[in-house]
Formats: structure tokens, sequence, C-alpha cells
């Protein structure tokens, strides 16, 4: 067995890994080697804790980190890259389940954390601990679920909205607050156990009304949250290394949420108030307008022709490729333009796709190599010298009316300029409006022309056209 | 546990405790909050620094790194007794460990994907 120094010292190489492991993903070359010290860390951090004194259950343990173990290989080996989202938000109902379960364990049995005087009672320090961490996994928890299932469509994607929502909430987390509280006091079961459902209520609450296309910010908030529950389980059991990499976790979270709020243009309050895009607007083009304003249409041959006569190509995915899982098609499609000598790069906004990184992720899939994929800033400039800019499955990160129109509710918005290129086509199976429930004068413009397909059915018909 | 007789009495020794430890050398949770400001520190200036495209296996690997509460549930799940305390703590285990092997792969398989041209 280590001493208590070693044991403090084996963590803090532990704690360098993880760092190391996050560091390494400055840059797609070096992330690999990043995974392997996250790996290596979270290895040592276990071996150390089996060590620990007081861990003698071996058999059990080994068990369950077996069962897990399988159950995790398993489903990352088979997970498509176009439920990532879900899949990382499920993630996080894990961790947030574990730290509850942690917490009420803990609560049973303090004098196994050593968070107990002779008496057995907690510190009152433990107990505000014990408070924070549990309602902090409890609202991971639940609201990671209901995450989940509004990415896997069990939950409508639909904000969820009802009068009195807000202020139901306030009332619920007054109550929660003083529940903890009387928990701090007189260490209640009780106290605990109402603190407990109230958060587990809430989670269900804060999650409801928050409309699909911005599980972006949800999924990173939650990811926040649980770095923020596995630090505060770290405050409990004094242990830094938790307490790292809850923080590093915690502070992840926090600025993904920023990034994707701001490219949004939205206040996380905003977005947390949730409903946005159910409210019929009466500015800009309103969405009763569809269909009553004429577009240029063309078939899938018109767009190949215009493509193959181009020299460069910008394609702008969203969505929508995800959902007609075009990836493959697309790629394929892109080859046959290069071997004609067109230019073709690929242009990403922020919060494109379900969750941050995730065109990224399903291009890199599909083997698009990530040095023609570019970020919003760097293609902005590009666009002016575009001979044709393709739209596949996007709406709002190419509506111009975020630039133009200072009555709309995206104005301010940043976008992706598409509509300085000499073409823009648009793949979108109907002029339906996108997430924000706006039209897009974009589909209305001389220079576009509207295919109106399924993405895949549409870049494999337009790679037929060019062979 | 605390009955509700004795509550009061252990409080105020631990009140005491915790009072008397302020003096001479800092109370440990002090120590901790000092760790956890200076992590959030380096973990903000880490994370400015991932590239956009990756942000995904960011996420996936942070999962994995928050499924550090393994050392929690591995603590709770210790004493040879069963009692619901530790069954809890080994539920714990298993599902922080289908996040750490999960997410540490998913991420793994994700990056092995992002190849350059040619």
């Amino acid at each position: 067995m280590l001493s208590a120094n070693m044991t403090e010292l084996a963590y803090l190489v532990a704690s360098i890994l993880v760092i190391l492991a996050l560091k390494g993903l400055s840059s797609p070359e070096s992330s690999r080697r990043g995974n392997m010290f996250g790996m290596l860390g979270m290895g040592i951090a276990v071996f150390v804790t089996l060590q620990l004194d007081g861990i003698e259950n071996y058999t059990w343990i080994a068990v369950a980190i077996g069962v897990g173990a399988i159950i995790g290989g398993t489903a990352a080996k088979k997970v498509p890259m176009t439920s990532m989202p879900e899949t990382v938000a499920f993630m996080h109902a894990l961790v947030g389940l574990a730290a509850v379960l942690i917490a009420v364990s803990a609560f049973l049995n303090p004098v196994a954390y050593g968070i107990a005087d002779s008496m057995g009672a907690m510190h009152t320090a433990s107990r505000i601990e014990l408070f924070l961490g549990t309602f902090i996994g409890a609202i991971t928890f639940t609201a990671s679920l209901i995450a989940f299932g509004k990415l896997k469509g069990f939950v409508s994607g639909n904000p969820v909205t009802f009068s009195g929502q807000h202020l139901l909430n306030l009332i619920l987390g007054v109550l929660m607050l003083g529940a903890g509280i009387v928990f701090c006091m007189n260490e209640s079961a009780t106290a605990f156990l109402v603190m407990l459902s109230i958060a587990l209520v809430l989670g269900v609450l804060l999650i409801i009304p928050i409309g699909g296309a911005d599980m972006p910010v949800i999924v990173s908030m939650l990811n926040s949250y649980s770095g923020w529950a596995a630090a505060g389980i770290g405050f409990t059991l004094g242990n830094n290394m938790l307490i790292v990499a809850g923080a590093l976790v915690g502070s992840s979270g926090a600025i993904l949420s920023y990034i994707m709020c701001k490219a949004m243009n939205r206040s996380l309050f905003n977005v947390l108030l949730g409903g946005f895009g159910s409210d019929t607007s009466d500015s800009g083009s309103p969405a009763a307008e569809v269909g009553t304003r004429p577009v240029r249409s063309g078939a899938a041959e018109d767009a190949a022709f215009l493509l193959k006569n181009a020299r460069s190509v910008v394609i702008i995915p969203g969505y929508g490729l995800a959902v007609a899982r075009a990836q493959h098609a697309l790629k394929e499609l892109v080859e046959v333009l290069q071997e004609q000598g067109v230019k073709v790069r690929f242009a990403i906004h922020p919060v494109a796709g379900r969750m941050p990184g995730h065109m990224n992720v399903l291009l890199a899939e599909a083997d698009v190599p990530y040095d023609i994929v570019e970020e919003m800033d760097e293609i902005n400039p590009e666009f002016s010298d575009t001979d044709v800019a393709l739209v596949i499955g996007a709406n709002d990160v190419v509506n111009p009316a975020a630039k133009t129109d200072k009555s709309s509710p995206i104005y301010g918005m940043p976008i992706l300029e598409v509509t300085k290129a000499e073409h823009v086509l648009v793949i979108k199976r109907s002029l339906s409006v996108g997430y924000a429930g706006l039209d897009n004068d974009l589909f209305y413009m001389d220079k576009t022309m509207m295919i109106f397909d399924d993405a895949k059915k549409a870049c494999e018909a337009m790679l037929h056209a060019i062979e | 546990m605390c009955s509700s007789g004795n509550c009061d009495l252990t409080t105020h020794a631990a009140m005491m405790h915790d009072a008397a430890a302020g003096g001479a050398t800092a109370d440990p949770i002090v120590m901790s909050f000092t760790v956890f400001i200076l992590a959030i520190f380096v973990g903000y200036h880490v994370v400015w620094n991932v590239t956009p495209a990756l942000h995904t296996p960011l996420m996936s690997v942070t999962n994995s790194l928050s499924s550090i509460v393994i050392v929690g549930a591995i603590i709770a799940s210790g004493p040879i007794e069963m009692n619901l305390a530790t069954v809890l703590g080994l539920i714990a285990v298993g599902l922080a460990s289908v996040n750490i092997f999960g997410g540490f792969m998913v991420t793994q398989r994700m990056l092995a994907m992002f190849k350059k041209r040619g």
C-alpha cells in the first residue's frame, strides 16, 4: 500500500495527464496521443484508489468495472457518428446518476468516507458539499435524459411551454434550496430526500421548454454540470484528483456553451428560458408567407452542370446532412469534382448540427480531409471569390436577414455569407422554415437555385450526372 | 447516522472543531478550494486552445474525465459487508466504468478519422 503522500503524488501525476489529454486536442495530430495520456491518467487514478485503506470489496468492484467496460466498449464500437449528440447526452446522464448514487451512499455511511466525527455525524462542511454534489448530479441526470430523449426523438424536439412555467421552476428551486439548508443544519434524512426529489424534477422541467436546435448549448451546459458534480464529490471526499478533473470538465463545458451562445447571438439566459422558435413572430418575413413567393428550382442535373463548370465550390452542411446520412455520398461527389479540377472546401458554422463540432465529425467519418474543412471566420472572406455555394440541409446559419433585417429575431447572429458567392445551390426537402421559425430570403434570390430533395438522393443524383 | 436527539450537540462539536482548525493551519476545504480555482484557470486556458473541429471529441473525452467520480464510487463500495451504501457504490462504479471505457474508446475512434489530404 502506498503512503498518504505517495497517494497524493500519484493523483497529481494523473491530474497532469488529464490536463495533457485536453491540451492534445489543439490539433488533430496531437489529439490521439493526448487521448492516450487521458486513459493513462484515469488508469492511475483508479489503481491508486483501489489500494486505499478500507477498500476490501475487490471481487465485486472488479465485476462492476468489468460489466461497465463491456457495455461501454461495445457501445463505443457500434454507435454511428450521426448519433453522437444523443450518445454524449446519455453519457452525461450516467455521470449525473453516478454522482447521485455516491452522494446517497456517503449520506448512508459517512464514516466510510471519513467525513463524520466519532459519533457518526457528518461535519457541517461535508453536509454543504454533499448537498451541492447531490443536487447538481441530480439535475444533470434528469436534464441529460430529457436532452437525450429530444435528440433521439423519444421526446418531442419542440419546446414544451406552459403558463407559469418559470414561476414553478423558481418555487421549486427555492424549495430545494430550503430543504438543502435544513439538511445542512440537522442532517435530516427527510430534508435530504426532499432536496434530491425536487432536483430530479427540476432537471426535467428545465430542459423541456428548450427546442432541438438549441441542443448544442444544452449539451455543452450539461457537460459543464457533470464536471461540477464531479468536483462537488471531490470536495466531499477532500480528493484533489476529483476536484481537478471536475473543474477542467466544468470549465470546458462552460466555454463551449459560451461559444455556442455567441454563435447564435443569444445569451445563455435567453436559451435557458426556452420557447425559442415557438412564438409566431410578426417581424421580418413571417413564416406565413412561405410558399407564396416565387422560387427558382432545378433538377440535380442542373446543379451538377453548375458545379462541374465552377472553379471553386464551398459546401455548407447543416443538420439536414446528418438526418439524411448523406456524408458519404457527398464525399464521393467532392472527389469527382476535385478530379475535374474544381477547388472544393467546406464551411462549418459553429452551431451547425446538434452539438459542437457535429459536422466536423460527420465529414471526418466520410474521409473528408480536415484541411479542406474551414471555420466560419476563415471562409467568410472567401465567398466573394467563390463560384458556387452549395447549401445542404442548413437554413438559419445562411439566412441573410441576420445581417440585414434589424427586426428579425436572429438579427446579429453571425452567418455564413453565401450571398456573396456567384451562384447559390440549396438542397432542401421543402421550403419549410428553419428552427428559428423564419423564412429565408436566400431561397428567393435570383442567384439561388433550389433542389427540392433529400440530401443523400440529391448528392447521388448530382454524382451520377457528372460521371 | 444521526438520530434527531443528539444532532444539535454533534453539529456544535463539529463546528467547534472546524473553528479550532481555522487557527494555525488552513482548513482542508480552503486547500481544496485553492486547487479547484487553479484547475478552472488551467481548464480555461487549455480549452480555448482546442480547435473547433475537435469540439465533439472534446465533449466525449471530458465525459470520460468527469467519470473520475469512479474514485468516490470505489470508496463507497469499499467496505466488505454488503449494505445499501455499498450496493449503491457498486452500481456507481459500473455506471462510471461504462462512461470511462465508452468515452475514451469512442473518442479514439473519432480522432482516428481526422486525416489530412493525401
